[in-house]
């Protein structure tokens, strides 16, 4: 097995094991049901954790993007509801506006050199600020659009339910691996991530680079943002705050490394299911109070980071004596 | 001998700080009285100063994580775990000194983690403390049984809400918090050494440095600091609420220390001038409510700001000034 892929298998064992165990103790969780239910439930979050991906492997980080989902929800509601346009048409122009978005905090962190963590932590006070100007209630949408969608979804043998956020969140995910791994854009972000300066030196365009990869998260938020409008069939301002910490903790424990350079667009995905898999578990339980997710995802998050220490450390070790041999 | 030089109150910050305040002053022509009523002073001023101090405190600790190339994101879930112990030993029936010292103790301890993990396990920051982020607000949920912990302990109110000398309790512990921290690192060498350990950590160690030390002490102190905020801010609201007790006051921390000129990147900072940020932030949010603008546009507002702020501060800026410099040199030759 290549060495490298140690840290993903680890993530991917751990939430085997972890599945199992809640099975053990509540069969029904083995149930497409469930499965279905928790891709549905987890859709917004995987599409955000996507795009995060991205920057956490080019060596960013991007705060902005659960302020970014509310102000897509609001955005949405207010040209749905209050303007009357269709649905599909407020959606290119929400993504636009990310689009655009997402250019600007890349410009900022490249040109003006600053830290992505300070440029995006801006972007979130403008994108929160900004939905909490055009309201500060929760719109509702109703369009039959809306509605049209959510009867949309596949039945899954055993009567589970995927649902069109399901599926396109799977999509998501796959576009995202081809992406990273199979595109010359892809390699420029894993370059970047590796080290900045050589990245420049190789040739790669460092500029366009940066502003793709916040253009394609701030994208990505919009259409976790627009699966949210459609989950809750409403704009909401304080909608999805401390997401983008979900997104963080979902790459991190997929086996992406913070520093950059290293990570898989799959470990995401199986990151995402871990978190899924302890909310359903607390549900399941009944007895554990909601608090007990943050507690739990806390100690996985530490898990995950101890785990992926060790594991590097060991190969480390492997190659040092690799070089001996 | 210890002549007070007014060139080096003069800057980037201080200068912002006047901005913001005189035009808190155009849009609220009261806004600089202060009056003196029931033995303290009352007034929009003492309010900013008052309102501002958590965040304040908060900055003192986070700028000397942030000196060393790190930062602590846990801050605001430590205040509600710090709050949570307070209320909980003081409802328990335990004096208050002893709730106190336990809320520090608790503070203390959480920092002392997130040094062991940034310094033993050699963790990136943002990450280590993550995991106290997400999961210290669980803590305190569990520590107050998922509700919000009222009291009334006179010494914990007056923390919150008591006056010294005619000042609000908050700032008075600001105030000695700033002063006996940068005697600290400006009297003795713990500042350079801090300041080494951020620029480069290998380097510093190689030097003789005792980084993993000096780390863990600048964590232990941010989570102290987190404490501190957390007890104040219990106090003054005579309960503990582990949901919403310092949230997102991490991110206002964070900005006030790199408003305050301290380099995100490690190696420069500056404790005052943290304090500084903090009272431009505070200033900004008060000058919004009294000014009679719609209180959403406080975070629309403050992101312009601190867009303008780093843009000033970005190298970029320096670059241009520098460029503008040579040209003039060039031009008077």
């Amino acid at each position: 097995m290549s060495r490298s892929l140690r840290p993903l298998v680890a993530t991917i064992v751990i939430f085997l094991i972890a599945y199992a165990a809640a099975v053990m103790q509540f069969p029904g969780l083995l149930s497409t049901r469930v499965l279905g239910n928790f891709l549905t439930d987890n859709a917004f979050l995987g599409i955000t954790a996507v795009g995060m991906t991205f920057v956490i492997i080019s060596g960013g980080i991007d705060l902005s993007v659960g302020a970014v989902i509310g102000f897509t929800g609001v955005f949405l509601a207010v040209m749905i509801s209050s303007l009357g346009l269709h649905p599909l048409f407020a959606f290119a122009i929400a993504l636009a506006v990310a689009a655009l978005f997402g250019a600007a905090m890349g410009l900022a962190i490249h040109y003006l050199q600053m830290p992505s963590f300070i440029v995006t932590l801006a972007g979130m006070f403008l994108a929160r600020g900004g939905a909490s100007v055009i309201t500060q209630d929760s719109i509702p949408i109703d369009h039959e659009f809306y509605s049209y969608i959510s009867t949309l979804y596949f039945r899954l043998p055993g009567g589970g339910r995927l649902s069109f956020v399901g599926m396109l969140m799977v999509a998501t995910f796959i576009v995202g691996a081809i992406l990273a791994h199979r595109t010359k854009f892809g390699s420029y972000v894993y370059a970047l991530g590796g080290n900045t300066v050589s990245a420049s030196l190789m040739g790669v365009p460092v500029a366009r680079t940066t502003v793709q990869i916040y253009m394609l998260s701030s994208v990505l938020a919009c259409l976790a943002g627009i699966v949210f409008s459609l989950y809750t069939s409403a704009g909401y301002p304080l909608a999805a705050v401390g997401v983008e910490l979900d997104a963080i903790g979902a790459v991190v424990i997929g086996g992406t490394l913070l520093t950059g350079g290293y990570g898989f667009v799959f470990g995401t995905f199986v990151g995402v299911m871990l978190l899924g898999l302890v909310q359903t578990y607390i549900i399941f339980d009944g007895t554990l109070s909601s608090w007990w997710t943050k507690i739990v995802i806390g100690m996985l998050l530490f898990l995950f980071i101890v785990l992926q220490r060790l594991v590097f450390a060991a190969s480390a070790r492997g190659d040092r004596s690799a070089e001996k041999a | 001998m210890s002549r007070i030089q007014i060139g080096r109150f003069v800057n980037t910050q201080t200068v912002a700080l006047a901005g913001v305040l005189v035009l808190n002053w155009v849009l609220f022509p009261g806004f600089f009285n202060i009056e003196w009523q029931d033995g303290r002073f009352f007034g929009s001023l003492i309010d900013v100063l008052n309102r501002g101090a958590p965040v304040a405190i908060l900055a003192i600790g986070m700028t000397g994580v942030i000196a060393t190339k790190g930062v602590d994101l846990s801050v605001g879930a430590v205040m509600a775990m710090s709050g949570a112990v307070a209320a909980t030993l003081v409802v328990a029936g335990y004096p208050a000194p002893v709730a106190i010292g336990g809320a520090l103790a608790l503070g203390l301890l959480c920092g002392l983690w997130n040094g062991v993990l940034v310094a033993i396990l050699d963790i990136q920051p943002i990450i280590a403390t993550l995991v106290l982020m997400v999961a210290g607000r669980g803590i305190a949920q569990l520590i107050t049984a998922g509700s919000i912990v009222t009291f009334s302990d006179p010494t914990l109110v007056f923390i919150g809400t008591g006056s010294l000398f005619g000042f609000p309790m908050p700032v008075v512990i600001a105030f000695v918090l700033m002063v006996l921290v940068t005697l600290l690192v400006r009297k003795t060498a713990i500042g350079l050494f801090i300041e080494a350990v951020g620029i480069n950590r290998s380097a510093a160690t190689l030097a003789g440095i005792k980084s993993r030390t000096l780390l863990l002490a600048v964590y232990g102190l941010s989570g102290l600091c987190a404490a501190i905020a957390g007890i104040i801010v219990a106090g003054d609201i005579r309960g503990a609420d582990a949901n919403n007790a310092g949230l997102w006051l991490e991110l206002d921390a964070i900005l006030a220390a790199v408003i305050g000129g301290t380099s995100l990147l490690g190696g420069r900072f500056s404790i005052p001038m943290s304090v500084v940020g903090a009272l431009i932030i505070q200033a900004m949010n008060t000058g919004i409510l009294v000014s009679g603008f719609p209180p959403e546009f406080n975070l629309v507002v403050k992101a312009g700001v601190i867009t303008l702020i780093l843009m000033i501060q970005s190298p970029l800026a320096g670059h241009v000034t520098a460029w503008i410099g040579r040209k003039k040199g060039e031009a008077t030759r």
